[in-house]
């Protein structure tokens, strides 16, 4: 129950992009219309979901200080918290290579549609992000991991696809400033979609 | 390279015609959630000059013993290296503004304005040109960062760098702070106010 809990408020109150404002770039780039935003939200939600808990490991069993306990009493000092960006991204990056790779092999139909994002995703904020608050927050279980990827993947597919939708239609019927069309007009638009998301803050659950 | 890159233009060019965060749309994850305060700002901003400009210059002395298919990984690894190190000198030598910037220091090594430049600029230039780009890359950056912060700490909280700044008789004359400009979407709100700005002086940067 409690990791249900944790799963909604990842969507709703913790989402990544309306309250932390990670992944924008490929969400600005990327939000022009609908169908790409959707295969673009499928990819992210599915790398959060798999590395979240594969770092999650990494740092209990490895880098956390006494992470080492279980190779012998010598080691429960070892202390590698420093290391932890650079394994994070490194599990990342190959993650993503991992995941093209078999992909193109068992889903060809799939790699079609999503074949041009993989590879933008390793350099997504939201992945790594997730990673980072997964250590600073001390996650309890394995579990939590696993909801909380999907949960914050699942808000980062509501936004972007919420926002696709809005742009598809901005752009052809409405009379917008010169300097603000384009980019301007979904910083804005975007800022609007956070204040309304803020209001979710309120709720207990 | 046969025609001569002019190192004026390589490091003056990003401050404001080729700015990567209101131009080129990059970064804008951590523009946005470090600057509620001038003084991390401030450091975010310093942080990535210091990792940018040293990255160009390491992925530029070797880009002609990377091989292709790889660099990505290449270029994470020294970002990453970089951003390590930046990380544990801010939490010996700063300790509380580290605290304040959280992830976000960690974020710099996917930033997309590393990434960006790395591929276009420093994979194809020699080491001085790269080291100026990157320079001027992480100015214009920082600059745009300092900008939003100003105005959200002046409206937000009436201070800046933590110093009150708004005399107490305005607040005895009715004036509050304005909390929105606190939350995070307003930084959304400021940085399109720039945009607008900037675009009108620059007509030739108008989307149709």
């Amino acid at each position: 129950m409690e990791n249900f809990n944790l799963f909604i408020r990842s969507i709703f109150i913790d989402n990544m992009i309306f309250a932390y404002f990670l992944g924008m770039c490929s969400f600005l780039a990327v939000s022009k219309n609908v169908k790409t935003a959707f295969g673009l939200g499928i990819a992210v939600t599915f790398m959060l979901t798999i590395t979240l808990p594969i770092n999650y490991l990494l740092e209990t069993y490895v880098l956390r200080p006494g992470a080492m306990a279980w190779l012998g009493a010598e080691y429960a000092a070892v202390d590698l918290s420093f290391l932890s960006l650079i394994m994070f991204i490194a599990v990342i990056a190959s993650m993503t290579q991992l995941v093209e790779m078999a992909v193109e092999k068992y889903a060809p139909s799939l790699y079609a549609s999503l074949g041009i994002f993989l590879p933008l995703i390793a350099v997504n904020c939201a992945i790594l992000g997730g990673s980072l608050f997964m250590e600073q927050r001390d996650f309890p279980s394995l579990g939590t991991s696993i909801f909380a990827g999907l949960g914050w993947g699942i808000g980062w597919l509501i936004a972007i696809v919420a926002i696709a939708a809005i742009r598809e239609r901005l752009d052809s019927h409405n009379n917008i400033p010169a300097p603000l069309r384009g980019i301007g007009i979904t910083f804005i638009i975007t800022a609007l979609m956070g204040i309304a998301f803020m209001s979710f803050l309120g709720i207990k659950i | 390279m046969s025609e001569k890159i002019n190192n004026k233009t390589v490091l003056f060019n990003p401050l404001s015609k080729d700015n990567p965060v209101i131009v080129q749309i990059l970064g804008i994850c951590s523009a946005l959630a470090v600057t509620a305060k001038v003084e991390p700002a401030l450091v975010m901003g310093m942080s990535v000059i210091a990792v940018l400009a040293f990255s160009c210059v390491i992925i530029s002395l070797i880009r002609k013993t990377i091989p292709t298919n790889i660099r990505i990984i290449v270029q994470l690894v020294v970002i990453a290296g970089l951003v390590v190190i930046v990380n544990q000198l801010l939490q010996a030598y700063a300790y509380d503004v580290s605290k304040q910037l959280s992830v976000f220091i960690g974020l710099i090594i996917t930033n997309c304005i590393l990434m960006g430049r790395l591929e276009a600029f420093a994979m194809s230039n020699k080491p001085w040109p790269s080291f100026l780009d990157g320079v001027g890359n992480g100015l214009g950056y920082a600059i745009i960062l300092v900008i939003v912060a100003f105005f959200r700490e002046l409206l937000g909280s009436g201070t800046l760098f933590n110093y009150p700044v708004i005399p107490a008789s305005f607040y005895d004359a009715g004036y509050s702070n304005n909390g929105l400009m606190i939350l995070p979407p307003m930084a959304l709100i400021v940085v399109a106010c720039i945009i607008w700005v900037h675009r009108a002086h620059n007509k030739e940067l108008q989307e149709k």
